[in-house]
């Protein structure tokens, strides 16, 4: 299907199948229960699982296929959300242009930054990487404020030409859309106790999270895709068999901070706004933990590790201590003073704390990441089946 | 003319005079051997073989072609491949993969941008390798994960990616070091048939005797960075200076 093997179309089934019922698989829970709180299936948390699952794809690219490990992927994600807002302002609220810019600028900055960092490896590109984010931030944080208005973020206003929309005559600010079709634009389904919300902007969001699935499997699955693992397991047998590693590198790191364009792009089209601290190095670091947690190099990982994390970082962290206190009423006062005091760290305010705690534990005893253990769990199934069935599914490989 | 024609270079590092003065002739299809004992050398003239490293005064002409200032990998586009001493192969990769990337490398050129084509696709790739894979007797260990072989195994697989590029030379730098006996063999009895069947000329450098009196149809003796003798087989066994100089230790 579509030029994939087998193996890889039941993979990009299985995501697009997944990414287009999330609104019934995330809210599982019925609306009125005191599980509601574990719903994620709202459009704006929807939207940030599958942009960022983009961001992390092709992160991945970069990372996982030729091991350069850039601590500075947001400056590209920033720097595609401020082009997307400056399309808004002066075009058209349409967000095809708006993402289409963002991919060209972001993909313009990766070659210049690329090009200086790949000059090193190792911990010096990381630092590289790193250095130039940070600069990318203090010049959006502070010198460039005409282009990105600095602290308070670029935002629209009424008075911007939009050359294409015309003058706005409702005297409000006009809203992102889709050729007409607004990306806030939503219908709620009631079935029994349960409700599903279909957001335009959610599912414009997965189709290009789709598509970036599927360009990234024939990527992985290209001559270049291999060149790239090859860069990344030797690169001195790479020279010595007549490839020149700096092209390839570049290209890996130019497509990967295209994929970080798009999604930086996505996010301002969802909610049409850019502040600089989208490019902070906190926001590259989240990255690299997404495409660590997932499982490095494997396809479907990033996605799973930007899910997880977005999952932590909107839902976990709103378990306060009268969410607790709610949980533990049936016990005695004393203990459920005592419990909810021993839980109160790792919830709410503390979510970071059990995320540093699971990523500890995956990084110890699952370095392949979620994708190495769901593989576990297949083969402990497959090999109560049949014997002598766990050495055949070790030489699958993780892709 | 040879091939391959070394002409006074030297080169220094800091206060060592690593090479001094080499001048070395590689003739076409010929087995070529460079020995001489721990620090004499080898390793340095190699490097500045390949474009690992650059001489500081000399020429080294390849083909009727400069190759000073030229990348390691533009040498190799010339027609040059090495062999290291601890075999260099995609450890990550599985050995049919390490095969197809030279012939893309020979197909291809120094970069291509193919992102969206299948590799295995690429029929003429995939049978090329396929062919190597045979005439290397590895067609059975195509799916293996290629840092999981043998070290005799992925020195095989390492001369064989370096023959499915067609190079008209072939650099070895001891091949069968930290070899077992049957290991080490193996691959004379590989170099041979290589030599035999094949339009390439071989250069080795080696410390194994047994090694370079099987195969070399020329040995250059290296002592201190500067070339001692050049001569047939015979007359390098029999060479007093030689004896003085590197055998008289050792045999």
């Amino acid at each position: 299907m579509f030029g994939l093997n087998k193996k890889d179309s039941a993979l990009l089934l299985a995501v697009a199948v997944l990414t287009m019922l999330a609104p019934f698989i995330l809210n599982p829970f019925p609306t009125d229960s005191g599980l509601a709180q574990f719903n994620a299936g709202y459009p704006d948390l929807m939207q940030r699982f599958v942009i960022f699952g983009i961001f992390a794809i092709g992160f991945n690219i970069l990372f996982g296929l030729t091991g350069y490990l850039s601590f500075g992927h947001a400056a590209f994600l920033g720097v595609g959300s401020y082009s997307a807002v400056w399309m808004f302002k002066l075009l058209s609220m349409n967000i095809i242009p708006a993402i289409i810019l963002s991919v060209i600028i972001a993909g313009l900055f990766a070659l210049v930054i690329g090009y200086v960092s790949l000059r090193r490896s190792g911990i010096y590109f990381s630092i590289l990487t790193l250095a130039f984010a940070q600069m990318s931030f203090a010049l959006a944080y502070s010198v460039l404020t005409p282009i990105t208005n600095g602290e308070t973020g670029l935002q629209l206003s009424l008075d911007d030409p939009r050359i294409l929309d015309g003058a706005s005559t409702t005297g409000s600010l006009p809203v992102t859309s889709l050729f007409g079709l607004e990306m806030r634009e939503a219908v709620d389904m009631a079935v029994g106790p349960w409700s599903f919300t279909f957001s335009v902007g959610y599912y414009v969001c997965a189709v290009f999270m789709i598509l970036a699935f599927y360009l990234a499997i024939r990527i992985f699955r290209s001559p270049f895709g291999m060149m790239l693992r090859a860069i990344k397991s030797n690169q001195q047998r790479v020279s010595y068999t007549g490839l020149n590693p700096r092209p390839y590198t570049l290209a890996a790191f130019v497509i990967s901070g295209m994929y970080a364009g798009l999604a930086g792009g996505l996010l301002a089209s969802m909610d049409p706004l850019a502040g600089a601290e989208r490019m902070q190095w906190t926001a590259s670091g989240e990255v690299v933990l997404m495409t660590i947690l997932g499982g490095v190099g494997t396809l479907i990982g990033p996605v799973l590790g930007a899910g997880l994390i977005k999952y932590f970082e909107n839902i976990f962290s709103k378990i306060n201590d009268n969410v607790l206190h709610g949980w533990f009423s049936f016990l005695p006062d004393g203990i459920e003073d005592f419990i909810v005091t021993i839980i109160h760290p790792f919830v709410g305010k503390g979510w970071h704390l059990t995320l540093g705690i699971i990523f500890m534990l995956v990084v110890t005893f699952l370095p392949g990441g979620l994708v190495e253990g769901g593989q576990r769990i297949a083969r402990m199934f497959r090999g109560k089946k049949k014997t002598g069935g766990a050495d055949a599914a070790k030489t699958e490989a993780a892709e | 003319m040879g091939i391959l024609e070394v002409k006074g270079v030297n080169k220094r590092f800091g206060g060592l005079q690593a090479l001094g003065n080499v001048n070395l002739s590689v003739k076409e299809n010929s087995v070529h051997a460079i020995i001489g004992p721990n620090g004499a050398g080898k390793s340095t003239l190699l490097n500045c073989l390949v474009g690992k490293l650059i001489p500081d005064t000399g020429s080294v002409m390849f083909d009727g072609q400069s190759v000073l200032g030229r990348k390691p990998h533009e040498i190799n586009q010339m027609g040059i491949s090495r062999v290291f001493q601890t075999p260099e192969i995609f450890g990550d990769l599985t050995v049919m993969e390490n095969m197809m990337i030279p012939i893309f490398a020979k197909r291809d050129g120094a970069f291509r941008m193919h992102a969206i084509e299948n590799m295995m696709a690429e029929k003429d790739v995939v049978e090329a390798a396929e062919h190597m894979l045979e005439e290397m007797n590895m067609a059975d260990k195509r799916g293996m994960h290629s840092a999981s072989m043998s070290r005799g195994d992925k020195r095989r697989l390492e001369i064989g990616m370096c023959l499915a590029q067609e190079p008209k030379l072939l650099l070895l730098d001891e091949p069968t070091a930290g070899m077992a006996r049957a290991d080490t063999n193996n691959t004379i009895d590989l170099l041979k048939q290589i030599s035999d069947e094949r339009d390439i000329t071989i250069a080795i450098i080696e410390h194994d005797m047994h090694v370079v009196f099987s195969l070399a149809n020329r040995i250059t003796v290296l002592a201190q960075g500067t070339p001692l003798v050049e001569d047939d087989p015979e007359n390098i066994k029999g060479n007093p200076k030689v004896r003085e100089a590197y055998l008289g230790e050792t045999a």
